[in-house]
Formats: structure tokens, C-alpha cells, sequence
């Protein structure tokens, strides 16, 4: 904001404040006088309206005059009047900051408890995984839902099928750094003719049947092009982020549309890194969280 | 007891402890007025007036709907049927601006044009360009009509409509000032009425604001980037904002209050003085309270301090206006048992009361963060919006209609306490379920464990926020069926022959 508007709005507001009160002061009527008038001002319009002249409620004068003066106090303690800082020296980012601090705080006190334990041992202690499942619904459950099991583009982490691997030091490195799984478009190289090919194979290796296209056809090309990524069998490379192609669990969806959709157009899911906004303590506990999940699946299984 | 048992009641006592209702016949008046001694005239300009005001029961229902469909969209969101236009971002500005420009604009053009001219003791001057005004106006709103779900917008809330809306707004509004002051310039009195100065400030006011917050780059026909950036966008939006409910929904409804509620009360105003001094410090103090919309945003500190202040102070100038409208009426409080138009009136200062009670507070920064992305603040909307502009607006178009027709009430009283009751009910569920919800909002979204995590997820608010949703949509259906009463009434009452309704608890003067 220019210096000039500053002082427009400063000299406006002071000046606006002043007129106020000097109506409020000379409209007052003294404390001798009748406080309830019978007589109109004497002005007639539309043959009946006519005004009193009471003197003005003291209550409410008074009210006026208070909301003026703590508002005048307000701005001595506090900013209020262009680069004046209150003798209070408050300001929003001072009082954000120590906010955050005081709650970080309150937090690493309750955080060293689990302090020197591996992901593993937390996933069995109950009292780490309520607080994983609380950094789990504030940072994790706009992506992957609060029951984790994902949406379309966002992966189930409950299942046990991971892309990126899903013993303790892979989740943990996932959270910490984050993730980017790109593939990319295939259309250009395959054509209209090679796409419907190579889904038809995709499809046959979770055992379906694809509408049109000659998966055998689809297999050579799927060997030569996807196999870098996928496997020669389609089952996936923890390293690189790529999909198992034959458990029929499906990242972008697995319908035929779906599957063509990302031969023909690639996909790019990414997964911010949370390592340095949380602390390496966090990022344990939230591991240690996903594990769980895992093994709950594993007891509703039953044996 | 029913709305209708108890309005026989009434009658009955009516009929028992009052004398007949008070008619001021206008040669009577007229041979005791002092300095304004000009003879009431016959030949007003009230052909613009009746046709605002139907149309103000037309957009009011309109507008009305639009919000009912919204608050089920809010309970169902399949409501929206996948269809664009019919999603809930593009049906909200709908429904505001229907309300607002639609609604409480036409009964804004319809009682200023009627109250300056008989206050002024002159017809209208212009007549044809307020003919213009009226014709431009409803086109406007069938441009917003159109043009808001087709998603057309320049996105800044309560001015969302596009560059070219904008034009014509700013043309029929200038229109609208020369009608205006023409007809103050040549008024037959000496002293220029308290209702005119509140319509004068909000005619004078709303261009400014509108043009200043309008000013956009155009690009292409429907669409234009605002002429501001970053903060200073925000400042200027809500600086518009702030006095748009200020000045359009506060002063100029005021100006509708000086008039009716003296009129149909009877009664004098209570206090000269305690008009100008609140009507001075109402109009400045607003310039500068709409910082408060911005409270721990990017916006200066110091400039969010003025803001909070500036409401603070804005109290007691709000509160005048509800003092000399009560107190007019005091003397004449047992008119409230006969006559629900009065009812309507009173309410509605009760409602502005609290409302303009309710905001300095949510203004103060300790309160805002709490209140402030709530639900509390549509509930404080609300209070306003319903409370005090739909009910003064009502129990104005009440008083006003017969007067337009040439009948001395509205063909059926009982209707217009039915219509009361049912509003006053809608707007108390409405706005309770707010308050709690907001409430609860804030709680929620601030709660935290012990180990710096929120308690609640977002959807988790938003679910124990949906019973309130649903008391909300009761309240919101019921405040619309109260328009189709009164929309069944006002037909009625249009339909008599002249001179045909006559009696009962009616109408000081006409």
C-alpha cells in the first residue's frame, strides 16, 4: 500500500472519529432538561408524519462514547495506524508463530515417548498408533481417505499390493520423500491398432477377457516396450513405482476404458514428501500406522 | 391456539379496548401543518411504484427458491443432478444476487419512488426515465439469471455478474439518482424528509462503490480480470462488500422504516436529533469497517485493527435507527395485537437489533477466529438478510399495496398473520441452526490432541453439521411458503374492485 493511501486513511479515520463525536457532543441535550418532549419539530409531510425531538437516550450516548474510547485504546496497544506498531507490539505473524511454537512444544513432549523405536515395534504399541492414525487423518486421508483405502489415482495402502514396496524402510522412505510414478503416453508409438493389443494382453494377464484387440499380438509389444517398467510377466518393479499388472487390483482403474485411458495418455501420480514439514518422529509413527492398517487386513482375513 | 384463533382473539380485544382505527384524513392534517403546509396531493407517479412492488413479491419468491434448493443441495448433493448449472457454486450467487438486487432492489425502487414523492408533496420528476429504470432493472436481472449458471462471472461475491452487466447497471443506477434527486429538487417542502437522506446516502453510495469495484479489463464479451490485484482486490471487494450490506441492505432499508413504521403506527417519530446523529455516523463510520471480512489474512495488521474498530463504533449508529422505530411505536403498542403488518415492522427492528449487535462482535479478532469460514456467518447473514430486510420489506409491501390499489388493507389479515407467523418460525430455525453449527465449526476446526494433530478431519465437521442442514432447510421452506401466502394475498387484493376492501385493522393514511 502506497505511503499516500496511508495517509489518507489515517487522516480519514481520525477525522471521521472526531466529527462523530463532536455531533454526539453538540446534539446532547444537558441534564437539566425535559428528557421526554410532546412537541414535534413542527415539520409536516404527507399530511401526518411528523418527528418529536426526544433528547438522545443517554444509554445509548453513552454507549456511542464507549465503543470510541476502547477503540482509541485499541489502536495506542495495537497497530492501527499505518507503520505505528501498539505499544503492545503485537502482530498476527508474531502471534502465529507462538502459537505454533507453544503447540510444537506441547507436542514434542508427548512424541519423545516414542523416542529410538523402529516402526515395527510403534505398529504394536497402541498408543503410537492413535497418534499415527491422527497424522494419518490430517495429512494422509485427503488422498488416500480416512479408511486409507484410496480413490482412483490415489493407492489403497491397506490392500498389502504396494507400488513402491511395503516393508517398514520403503513406507517410511515414501512418506519422508515423497513419490512420482510416471508413465508415459503410449499412443504415438503403439497406434489406435497396438493400443487395443496391448490392452487385450494387460487385461488377459489378470485373467480377462479384453473386448476387441489380439493379446497375443498385445504380448509382443507389451515384451518389448512395457517390460522395461513392468517385467516381462507384468508384475510390477517395486524400484521404479510400476504396477503389478496381474493381481487385478488397479491404481487408475481397471476397466478396459480405464486401462486405455493410461496406455494412451500415460498417467503421473505424485506423492509429496512429508519428511521435512513433519520430523523424522512423525514420519515413524505414520509408518508405523500404515503397517498396522496392513496387518489388521490380515487379521479380518482370517486364517 | 392457532395464527387464527389468536387473530380473532385479537380483533375481539381490539374491538372491545380501541376506538376505530386511526384514519388521518389528509385535509384535516394538511390545515395543521405548520411550514410544509402544502395540501396531500392525489397525483403521484405510482405506476413504476405497483410495478416494483409485484415484482418484488415475483424475485423474492424467485430468489427465495434458489436458496431453498441450495440448502437441500447442501443436505443431497445429488440434487445437483450432475448438471452444471444447476451445482451448488453456480445456483449460490444466483440465489444472492436474486435476493439482494432482485428482491430487495425492487423494494428499494418501489418504496424510495413512493416515499420521496409524498414527502416531497410532488409527482415524481422523470417519469418516463423511471419507467426506464424499472425496464432496465428486471433486464439486469434476467442477464443474472442467465448468465450466473452458465458460470459466467467475474467471481467477486456480490458482484459477480460480467463487464457488460456491469455497464448497464451503472446506467439505469445513474438513471435511477436523476429521478431521485430531480424529484428532491423540486419538492414542495422546505425540509427534506429523514427517509430521503438514508435513500439519498445509498443512491449516491452504491454508484460509487459498484463503479469502483467493478472496474475490470475486459477480454472478451463474458469475461473481464478485475482492474486490482492480490490484496488490494480483496480490500476493494470487500470495502464493496461491507457497504453493499451497509448502504443497499442497512440505510436504504432504514429509509423504508422512517416512513411505514411512523405511518402505520400513527405516530410521530420519536426523535429528530437522534436521526441526524445516527444517520451522520451510520454512513461515515461504514466506509471504513470492511476490513474485518479480512481478519488474519495477508492484509495489513494495522489496516485489520481500523476494521475492527470501525464496526466496533458502527454499534451504536446502527442502533439508533432501531431506537427511533421502536420508540415511535411506543404509545401505540397495542396496535400490535390487530394489525400483523406492525408485527412484521417491530420484528424486523428486533432483528436488525441483533444482528447489528451480532456483527461488531464477530468483527473483534478473538471472536472472528472462531467465527469466521463458519456457518455462524451465514447464520449472522441471515438475521439480517430475513430477519430485518425480507420482514420490512413484507410488512412495508403490505402497507403499501392496498395503497397502490386503492383499497385501505389487503384482502385477508388472517393470511398476513399466517404469512408472520410461518416467516418469523422459518427465520428462528434457520438462524439458531446456524449459530449452533458455526459454533460447533469453529470448535471443531480448532481442536487439537496433544500431539499437534487436529482432532477432526474436515469431513468430520462437515457431517456433524448435517442435522443442522436439515433444520435449516425446514426453516428456509417455511420462510418461502410465507411468500406464497403473501403472493395468493397480494393477488387477491389486486384483484378487488377499488374501494372494496375497507375496515378492520388497516392503514393510518393512504
Amino acid at each position: 500500500m502506497s505511503s499516500g493511501f496511508s495517509i489518507f486513511v489515517i487522516v480519514g479515520t481520525i477525522l471521521n472519529v472526531a466529527a462523530a463525536v463532536w455531533l454526539l457532543v453538540w446534539m446532547r441535550k444537558k441534564r437539566g432538561e425535559s428528557q421526554v418532549t410532546t412537541d414535534t419539530t413542527g415539520h409536516v409531510w404527507d399530511g401526518d408524519l411528523r418527528e418529536y425531538n426526544n433528547p438522545l437516550p443517554r444509554w445509548w450516548l453513552w454507549l456511542f462514547v464507549i465503543t470510541v474510547v476502547f477503540s482509541i485504546g485499541y489502536v495506542v496497544l495495537y497497530p492501527g495506524m499505518g507503520n505505528a506498531k501498539g505499544t503492545l507490539g503485537w502482530s498476527q505473524k508474531a502471534q502465529f508463530e507462538a502459537m505454533q511454537a507453544e503447540q510444537e512444544k506441547k507436542a514434542q513432549a508427548m512424541l519423545a515417548q516414542f523416542a529410538g523405536k523402529s516402526a515395527t515395534e510403534l505398529a504394536q504399541d497402541p498408543r503410537a498408533i492413535a497418534v499415527g492414525r491422527n497424522l494419518f487423518a490430517n495429512n494422509c486421508a485427503a488422498c488416500h481417505g480416512s479408511d486409507g483405502r484410496g480413490a482412483p489415482g490415489f493407492p489403497n495402502v491397506t490392500d498389502g499390493d504396494w507400488q513402491w514396496g511395503g516393508d517398514p524402510e520403503a513406507i517410511e522412505a515414501t512418506i519422508r520423500e515423497g513419490r512420482q510414478g510416471i508413465m508415459t503416453p503410449w499412443v504415438d508409438v503403439l497406434g489406435p491398432k497396438g493400443v487395443d493389443d496391448v490392452v487385450a494382453h494387460v487385461m488377459s494377464l489378470s485373467g480377462r477377457t479384453a473386448q476387441g484387440g489380439d493379446a497375443a499380438a498385445g504380448k509382443a509389444q507389451f515384451e518389448t516396450l512395457c517390460s522395461a517398467c513392468h517385467g516381462v510377466d507384468g508384475k510390477g518393479n517395486h524400484a521404479l513405482g510400476a504396477p503389478n499388472l496381474t493381481d487385478n487390483i488397479w491404481l487408475h482403474g481397471g476397466s478396459q476404458d480405464s486401462i486405455r485411458e493410461t496406455v494412451v495418455k500415460g498417467r503421473n501420480g505424485v506423492m509429496p514428501g512429508h519428511g521435512e514439514r513433519m520430523g523424522e518422529a512423525r514420519v515413524r509413527l505414520l509408518t508405523a500406522y500404515v503397517l498396522s492398517m496392513g496387518e489388521q487386513r490380515v487379521a479380518q482375513a482370517g486364517p | 391456539m392457532t395464527a387464527y384463533q389468536f387473530g380473532q382473539a385479537a380483533s375481539v380485544a381490539a374491538g372491545t379496548l380501541d376506538g376505530p382505527p386511526l384514519v388521518a384524513g389528509a385535509g384535516a392534517k394538511g390545515a395543521a401543518a405548520h411550514d410544509e403546509g402544502a395540501a396531500v396531493r392525489t397525483d403521484y407517479t405510482d405506476g413504476v411504484v405497483r410495478q416494483f412492488a409485484i415484482m418484488t413479491v415475483v424475485w423474492g419468491i424467485v430468489g427465495m427458491l434458489v436458496g431453498v434448493i441450495i440448502a437441500a443441495q447442501l443436505l443431497f448433493p445429488a440434487l445437483n443432478f450432475d448438471l452444471p448449472f444447476l451445482t451448488y457454486s453456480r445456483l449460490r450467487p444466483l440465489h444472492t444476487n436474486a435476493v439482494i438486487f432482485a428482491f430487495g432492489g425492487s423494494a428499494l425502487f418501489a418504496t424510495s419512488y413512493y416515499i420521496v414523492q409524498r414527502t416531497c408533496h410532488t409527482p415524481l420528476f422523470l417519469p418516463g426515465l423511471a419507467q426506464f429504470t424499472f425496464w432496465g432493472w428486471q433486464l439486469i436481472i434476467l442477464l443474472a439469471a442467465v448468465t450466473l449458471p452458465l458460470g459466467i462471472t467475474s467471481g467477486k461475491e456480490y458482484a459477480e455478474l460480467e463487464w457488460p452487466i456491469d455497464l448497464a447497471i451503472a446506467v439505469v443506477w445513474v438513471a435511477y439518482a436523476v429521478v431521485f434527486f430531480g424529484t428532491l429538487a423540486i419538492r414542495k417542502v422546505k425540509h427534506i424528509y429523514v427517509a430521503n437522506w438514508f435513500f439519498a446516502a445509498y443512491i449516491i453510495t452504491i454508484a460509487v462503490l459498484h463503479i469502483v469495484n467493478s472496474a475490470e479489463v475486459p477480454v472478451t464479451l463474458t469475461k473481464s480480470y478485475s482492474a486490482y490485484s492480490g490484496v488490494t482486490d480483496a480490500m476493494v471487494q470487500w470495502w464493496y462488500g461491507h457497504n453493499a450490506v451497509g448502504f443497499f441492505l442497512t440505510a436504504a432499508f432504514l429509509g423504508m422504516m422512517y416512513y411505514f413504521i411512523p405511518k402505520q403506527a400513527g405516530r410521530p417519530i420519536y426523535s429528530y436529533r437522534l436521526s441526524i446523529v445516527h444517520f451522520w455516523s451510520l454512513i461515515s463510520i461504514y466506509m471504513w469497517a470492511g476490513p474485518h471480512h479480512l481478519h488474519y489474512t495477508t492484509l495489513p495488521d494495522w489496516v485489520q485493527t481500523l476494521g475492527m474498530v470501525f464496526s466496533l463504533m458502527l454499534l451504536a449508529p446502527s442502533w439508533g435507527g432501531m431506537i427511533n422505530g421502536i420508540m415511535t411505536l411506543s404509545g401505540a403498542w397495542h396496535k400490535l395485537r390487530t394489525d400483523p403488518i406492525l408485527k412484521f415492522l417491530i420484528v424486523s427492528l428486533s432483528f436488525y437489533g441483533m444482528s447489528t449487535f451480532e456483527g461488531p462482535m464477530m468483527s473483534i479478532k478473538t471472536v472472528n477466529a472462531l467465527s469466521h469460514y463458519t456457518d455462524w456467518t451465514i447464520g449472522h447473514v441471515h438475521s439480517g438478510a430475513l430477519g430485518w430486510v425480507a420482514m420490512v420489506s413484507v410488512g412495508t409491501m403490505y402497507a403499501l399495496v392496498p395503497r397502490l390499489y386503492g383499497q385501505t388493507k389487503m384482502w385477508s389479515t388472517r393470511l398476513i398473520d399466517w404469512h408472520f407467523w410461518t416467516t418469523t418460525i422459518g427465520i428462528v430455525l434457520y438462524v439458531a441452526s446456524m449459530w449452533i453449527a458455526g459454533v460447533m465449526q469453529g470448535l471443531m476446526w480448532r481442536a487439537t490432541n496433544a500431539d499437534g494433530t487436529l482432532t477432526y478431519t474436515f469431513v468430520e465437521a462437515l457431517k456433524a453439521t448435517y442435522p443442522y442442514y436439515a433444520v435449516r432447510l425446514v426453516g428456509g421452506t417455511l420462510v418461502l411458503a410465507g411468500m406464497f401466502i403473501m403472493a395468493y394475498n397480494v393477488a387477491k387484493t389486486i384483484g378487488q374492485r377499488r374501494g372494496a376492501l375497507e375496515g378492520g385493522p388497516a392503514v393510518a393514511s393512504a
